[in-house]
C-alpha cells in the first residue's frame, strides 16, 4: 500500500468507516491531500464498500472539494449581495487587473463589514485589493 | 491584580483586527477575556474593561488606540470612549432572551456560563416530563426561525407521537443567506444555549441522538462549537446522564461543504447521510421520516436556541412578546450598505424604516438608499419608499416580501435592479441540486432572459417571457430555491421597471451587432 492509501486508510478509520460520514472524510482528504483525486477516491470507495461512482458524484456536488491541487494562498471572495453592497464586484476586477484570481463563495457571514473575503480560513473584513494582495502574500511565504 | 478586557473573538470582530488588539492588550500586561459579540459590528474590535461594577467600552479599536489605552488607563474621554456598553441605545433598546450571554461570557467558559444562569432552562426541562415540554413550546408560539416560520411545537408533537427509539434532532446551521449572521454569532459566542436547546428538543421527542449541520465557510464556529460540545461531555452535560438526571443525548458536529441548497431541510439530511445535496420530495415530512428514515426534527439554530429560555420563563412569557402571531424576539441582521451594520434582538413588530434608518443610521456611503433586500438570496427587493411595515411573518407576507432568516442587505442608489435580477438566477442556477425541471433548467434560461433585457433585446416580450418562467418555478419547483428565487426577480421588476426599460446606447449597441 502507497503512503496516500495508508492516509486514506487512516481517515476512514477514524469514521469507522462509516458511509454516512463521507463528507467528513473528503474535508480531511482535502486538507491532509489539499485535494481529493481520483486514486483517494478509489481507495475511499474500498474503504467504505460504496461505489466509486458514489464518492466522485459526492465530491463533485460540493465546492469545497477540488480534483487537482488547490493553492493555499487562493482568495475567497464573497460574491453574494450583502457585499455586492459595498463594491466587491469592483473588488474583484481590481484583484484581477493584478493578477490575482480569485475564488467566487456566496457568504462568508461577514455581513456587516464587507466586501469580506477569506484566506487560509481566516476571515478578512472591509477588505479593498492592498489587504488581500497581502494576505496572499503572507500565506504563500509562511 | 490587574484589570479584565474583554474583547470578542467573534469572525467577524478578527477579521477587522481583534487579535492584534488582544496581544496589544496582553503585551501591556492586562488579561484578556475572549468572548462573543454584543453585535454591534460596526464599534469592532469593541474592547470591555470593568468599571465600579459595569462594563465600559472602547472602539473601533486599532493596536496603536490599544495601546494608547492601556498607557492612560483607559480614560474616559478618549476618542474611541464609548460609556458603559449596556446603556448604549442600539443595546438598551433590545430584548436579548437568546443573545442575553453573547458578548458577555468567554463562549467557552462552562462556570461563566452557567454563573450567567445558561443552564436554568436546561434544569426545567429535565424537571419535566417529555408532554410537558411539548405543551410550554405549543404555548410560546414559537415559529422556524431559518425562514419558513413553521410552528416549533407541532413539529415536536408530530415527532413525539411517531413509535420507534431511534429519532433526531438536526441543528440547522447552514447559514447561507446572504445578510445574515445571527446563527454564526451565537454559536461562535454563546454555544451552550444551542446545546442545551438540542438537548431538550430531544428529551421532548425520545431522541437521544443530535446532529449539527454547519456550513465550512465558518471555520470559527466549527471550532468554537466543537471545543464547546467536548467541554460539555467532560462535565456531564451531555452524553449519557445529564445533569445526572439519566437524561441521554449525544451530538455529532457535521460540516457542510459549500452548497447552499444543503441549507434546504431535505437536501441538508440527504449531506448528513453522506450524499449528494439533493432536495426529497414530500411528503413525508422529516417529523414522520427524515434522517435515516426516522422521525427526525429539523430546525434552525436559533429555534432551538430559543427553547431554554422558554422553559425557564414559560410559554406564556414567550407568547406575551411579539406582534400578532409572530411571537418572542427575532434576530435583525443589518448588512450590505449601512452605516451602523450588526445584530438586534427584538420583539417581533418593528418597522423595517425604524430598523434602517434609526438603528442603521442609512448607506454607508451616504449615498441615498435606494433598495433594501429581505429574508436573503430568495427574498424581495423593497423599495426605499416603503420601508414602513412591520417586520413579522404576516404583514411582510402581505406586502409581497419575507423574512427569511432575518437578513436587511441595504443599497445605495448606485445599485442595478436588472443586474440585481440577473445575479438572482444566476445564483439560482449555480446552486440548483439539479433535482427539478423548472429549478435547474429555468434558472439557466432566466438568466439568459435577465441578460438580453440587460442589453436592450426585445425587452416587452423577453419581460413577458421571465415572468411566465418565474410562475412556472414558483409553482412547480420541489423546494424553496426553484420556488422563492422569482420573488426577488419579480419584485425588481415590479418595483423598479425604470431600471428594466431599454437604453437607447444599448439599443444602438445592438443595432451594430
Amino acid at each position: 500500500m502507497s503512503h496516500h492509501t495508508d492516509g486514506i486508510a487512516e481517515i476512514c478509520a477514524h469514521y469507522k468507516d462509516e458511509p454516512s460520514a463521507l463528507i467528513e472524510i473528503l474535508h480531511d482528504v482535502q486538507a491532509r491531500f489539499g485535494h481529493v483525486g481520483d486514486e483517494a477516491a478509489r481507495d475511499i470507495a474500498a474503504r467504505l464498500n460504496i461505489t466509486r461512482a458514489d464518492v466522485q458524484g459526492v465530491r463533485s456536488f460540493y465546492s469545497d472539494f477540488t480534483t487537482a491541487p488547490a493553492s493555499p494562498a487562493r482568495i475567497k471572495l464573497c460574491r453574494a449581495e450583502a457585499c455586492q453592497a459595498v463594491g466587491s464586484e469592483a473588488l474583484a476586477a481590481a484583484l484581477t487587473a493584478r493578477g490575482i484570481e480569485t475564488e467566487i463563495v456566496y457568504c462568508l457571514g461577514n455581513c456587516a463589514l464587507g466586501p469580506a473575503a477569506m484566506v487560509q480560513g481566516r476571515l478578512i473584513g472591509r477588505a479593498d485589493a492592498d489587504t488581500l494582495e497581502d494576505a496572499r502574500a503572507e500565506a504563500l511565504n509562511g | 491584580m490587574a484589570d479584565r478586557i474583554f474583547l470578542p473573538i467573534d469572525a467577524a470582530a478578527r477579521s477587522v483586527g481583534a487579535d492584534a488588539v488582544a496581544n496589544a492588550f496582553k503585551d501591556a500586561g492586562y488579561e484578556v477575556v475572549r468572548t462573543g459579540s454584543r453585535g454591534m459590528l460596526w464599534l469592532e474590535p469593541l474592547a470591555e474593561i470593568e468599571r465600579d461594577g459595569k462594563r465600559v467600552g472602547f472602539g473601533p479599536l486599532t493596536v496603536a488606540a490599544a495601546s494608547e489605552l492601556a498607557a492612560q488607563d483607559f480614560p474616559e474621554n478618549h476618542a474611541t470612549s464609548l460609556g458603559p456598553v449596556e446603556a448604549l441605545d442600539w443595546m438598551k433598546a433590545q430584548s436579548r432572551l437568546i443573545f442575553a450571554r453573547c458578548g458577555v461570557i468567554d463562549p467557552l467558559d462552562l462556570d461563566m456560563f452557567e454563573a450567567a444562569g445558561g443552564l436554568k432552562g436546561l434544569k426545567a426541562a429535565l424537571a419535566r416530563s417529555p408532554e410537558e415540554i411539548v405543551e410550554t413550546i405549543t404555548t410560546s408560539g414559537l415559529r422556524g426561525r431559518g425562514g419558513a416560520g413553521f410552528p416549533a411545537g407541532i413539529k415536536l408533537k408530530t415527532a413525539a407521537a411517531q413509535p420507534g427509539a431511534e429519532k433526531y434532532i438536526c441543528a440547522n446551521a447552514d447559514e447561507g443567506d446572504s445578510g445574515t449572521f445571527a446563527d454564526r454569532m451565537l454559536m461562535e459566542g454563546d454555544p451552550g444555549q444551542l446545546i442545551a436547546g438540542m438537548i431538550i428538543a430531544g428529551r421532548a421527542i425520545g431522541a437521544e441522538t443530535g446532529y449539527i449541520y454547519l456550513r465550512s465557510e465558518y471555520p470559527d464556529a466549527i471550532r468554537t462549537l466543537a471545543a464547546a460540545l467536548k467541554a460539555w461531555e467532560d462535565r456531564g452535560w451531555l452524553g449519557e446522564d445529564i445533569l445526572q438526571s439519566g437524561q441521554r443525548f449525544h451530538i455529532h458536529l457535521r460540516r457542510g461543504a459549500g452548497s447552499y441548497v444543503c441549507g434546504e431541510e431535505s437536501a441538508m439530511l440527504e449531506s448528513l447521510e453522506g450524499k449528494r445535496g439533493q432536495v426529497r420530495a414530500k411528503p413525508p415530512i422529516p417529523a414522520i421520516s427524515g434522517l435515516f428514515g426516522k422521525p427526525t426534527i429539523i430546525n434552525n439554530v436559533l429555534t432551538l436556541a430559543s427553547m431554554p429560555w422558554i422553559l425557564e420563563h414559560g410559554g406564556d412569557a414567550y407568547a406575551a412578546r411579539g406582534h400578532e402571531r409572530s411571537t418572542g424576539t427575532q434576530a435583525f441582521q443589518l448588512a450590505g450598505n449601512i452605516r451602523r451594520g450588526g445584530l438586534l434582538e427584538l420583539d417581533f413588530g418593528i418597522s423595517l424604516e425604524r430598523l434602517v434608518e434609526d438603528f442603521g443610521g442609512g448607506t454607508l456611503s451616504g449615498r441615498p438608499l435606494r433598495a433594501v433586500q429581505l429574508g436573503g438570496p430568495l427574498g424581495a427587493y423593497v423599495r426605499a419608499d416603503k420601508l414602513d411595515v412591520p417586520m413579522d411573518y404576516e404583514s411582510l407576507a402581505a406586502n409581497g416580501a419575507m423574512l427569511g432568516h432575518g437578513g436587511i442587505v441595504v443599497f445605495d442608489e448606485s445599485v442595478d435592479m436588472a443586474a440585481q435580477a440577473e445575479f438572482a438566477m444566476e445564483f439560482c442556477a449555480e446552486e440548483s441540486c439539479g433535482k427539478c425541471t423548472p429549478c435547474r433548467i429555468g434558472a439557466v434560461r432566466g438568466r439568459e432572459t435577465l441578460a438580453k433585457i440587460r442589453k436592450g433585446v426585445d425587452v416587452s416580450a423577453n419581460l413577458d417571457l421571465v415572468e411566465d418562467l418565474c410562475t412556472l418555478m414558483a409553482d412547480a419547483s420541489l423546494c424553496a430555491m426553484g420556488g422563492l428565487t422569482p420573488m426577488p426577480v419579480m419584485s425588481a421588476i415590479r418595483d423598479f421597471p425604470e431600471d428594466f426599460e431599454p437604453r437607447a446606447q444599448a439599443r444602438e449597441a445592438d443595432v451594430v451587432e
